[in-house]
């Protein structure tokens, strides 16, 4: 119980360290990309930006608009960090050092993301802005199409896993790393990792689906009425969003935990420091890689148009996600 | 104790929420404590250890189908409580009529019902296995049945909604 809690606080600073990071690492990646320094001032290297932004942010005055819902205004930055962090909880670090290893593991995840979109709705239908408005109600159509997606692509990971590591809790996601003692599943099964890993794009708000903010069109879309640090939860959602996501991806596609060659390290034999260690290190690195695929794609990639979103989702993956796990399935069944 | 506990509060939050739902004028708020009814019923199956069931609460019907009516609520913007003010007239009526013989239906059902000792003995049957294999074998053909029907509703809704040229 004791070591539980523990853990999940180490697993929560660690954690929002990152995502204060990944602001930092966000704009000195879009900055190299676009040839200029990026923010280089605060410390070494710029390296105390995310504290300053912080602080900023804390001492900001707090502006509700006028006949703006003031409850739920409030509730919905509460909610969006709370649903990030209650996320957490699932990702498998390392070996045995995961705060809730649930035997609905990525069901679990799933559920977390679905609901994710009630912050993002409250805080556009509360801001009484029609920009906010309209970021609100395009992220909740869209969180919609692109669960179906990622729910298919999903189902394809549980297959692979029962067939590699027969007899394990499949929907664990220890059980999923462990299936991919062998070969990763992005090797076996490149399509339903590419469909997992544009949903996440959509599912996290990311350019180029970032319709719920779009500065273009929306000024900032649904949160284009928040200030201070209310502003500044939504960010901390995002990139933590960002990490789960990424850590999601790792998990189920590329062996999670496990490094290459551990049978020849005999890794297992390790104590257990030196293997957590080894496991958090490969957990972080490749989780840290995908993170850094997001923010290549977002300075890379112009945005979609909403209906070419749509169009993407419902006519394209939906059904390319459906041959794919009756593919596998089949092809699963002739080698059994 | 914890298992009691954990049953009354999600219990009387359960229903006072879903109190709320009905007595509320502003539809957004329905909305919102709907969902919060349906995190506490998923809450209540996690006490009986029927995780699959609790997470598939959570995901088709707080997390897809309240979406959808959040949806419908933003894009109309309804906001205004007159507007949903009922006039009486005779459905109101017959409302209030069905609404007794559906309770008084479920107290029937509900006489030969007896408690399970505790949770205990409920472990088996949550689990995602359990219920996979029910589905696959003893329930397929319900199963094939229920996958027919929303077949036909979609279809029924689309053509509803399609214009004729």
């Amino acid at each position: 119980m004791l070591e539980t809690l523990i853990l999940a606080l180490i697993v929560l600073f660690v954690m929002i360290t990152l995502a204060a990071y990944t602001t930092y690492a966000e704009r000195r990646i879009c900055a190299f990309m676009q040839q200029r320094p990026g923010p280089n001032r605060v410390g070494p290297f710029g390296l105390l930006q995310p504290a300053a932004d912080g602080l900023k942010l804390l001492l900001k005055e707090n502006i509700v608009p006028a006949d703006a819902n003031k409850t739920i205004h409030f509730i919905a930055p509460v909610i969006t960090v709370m649903l990030a962090v209650s996320a957490l909880c699932i990702l498998p670090f390392a070996r045995g050092v995961q705060v809730f290893d649930a035997n609905i593991g990525i069901l679990f995840t799933l559920a977390i993301a679905s609901v994710s979109v009630y912050g993002i709705s409250m805080a556009g239908w509360a801001s009484n802005s029609k920009y906010a408005l309209l970021g609100g109600l395009r992220s909740s159509a869209q969180m919609i199409s692109y669960e179906l997606s990622m729910g298919i692509s999903i189902v394809s990971v549980i297959l692979l896993t029962n067939h590699f590591y027969p007899g394990a809790e499949y929907l664990r996601l220890t059980s999923i790393v462990e299936a991919q003692k062998d070969v990763w599943f992005i090797f076996i099964n490149p399509l339903g990792f590419f469909i997992f890993l544009v949903c996440a794009f959509a599912e996290t708000n990311r350019a180029p689906f970032d319709f719920a903010e779009a500065e273009q069109e929306l000024v900032a879309g649904f949160h284009t009425e928040y200030t201070g640090m209310k502003f500044g939860s939504f960010f901390v959602g995002e990139y933590m969003n960002l990490w789960i996501a990424s850590g999601i991806i790792t998990t189920l596609f590329v062996g999670g935990y496990r490094g290459p060659f551990e049978e020849m390290l005999g890794v297992a034999n390790w104590d257990f420091i030196k293997q957590t260690a080894w496991g958090v290190s490969w957990f972080l690195g490749k989780s840290a890689f995908f993170v850094f695929v997001f923010i290549w794609v977002r300075w890379t990639l112009p945005r979609f148009k909403y209906n070419q979103l749509m169009n993407i989702g419902w006519r394209y993956f939906l059904p390319l996600s459906i041959l794919n796990l009756m593919v596998i399935a089949l092809v699963l069944n002739l080698i059994q | 104790m914890v298992e009691t506990v954990l049953f009354w509060v999600l219990a009387v939050l359960s229903i006072a929420t879903a109190l709320a739902v009905i007595t509320n004028r502003n539809p957004m708020y329905s909305v919102l404590l709907l969902v919060v009814n349906f995190f506490c019923i998923g809450g209540l199956y996690l006490t009986l250890n029927a995780e699959f069931i609790a997470v598939i609460q959570i995901i088709v019907y707080a997390g897809a189908i309240m979406v959808l009516f959040l949806f419908v609520v933003m894009l109309l913007n309804l906001g205004s409580e007159k507007s949903l003010e009922p006039a009486f007239d005779a459905k109101k009526g017959l409302a209030f009529l069905l609404g007794l013989a559906f309770l008084a239906e479920m107290l029937v059902a509900m006489k030969d019902f007896s408690a399970i000792g505790s949770a205990k003995e409920t472990f088996e049957y949550g689990k995602v296995e359990k219920i996979g294999l029910q589905l696959m074998t003893q329930y397929v053909y319900p199963f094939e049945m229920i996958s027919v029907i929303l077949l036909v509703a979609l279809i029924g809704a689309l053509m509803i909604a399609k214009k004729y040229n």
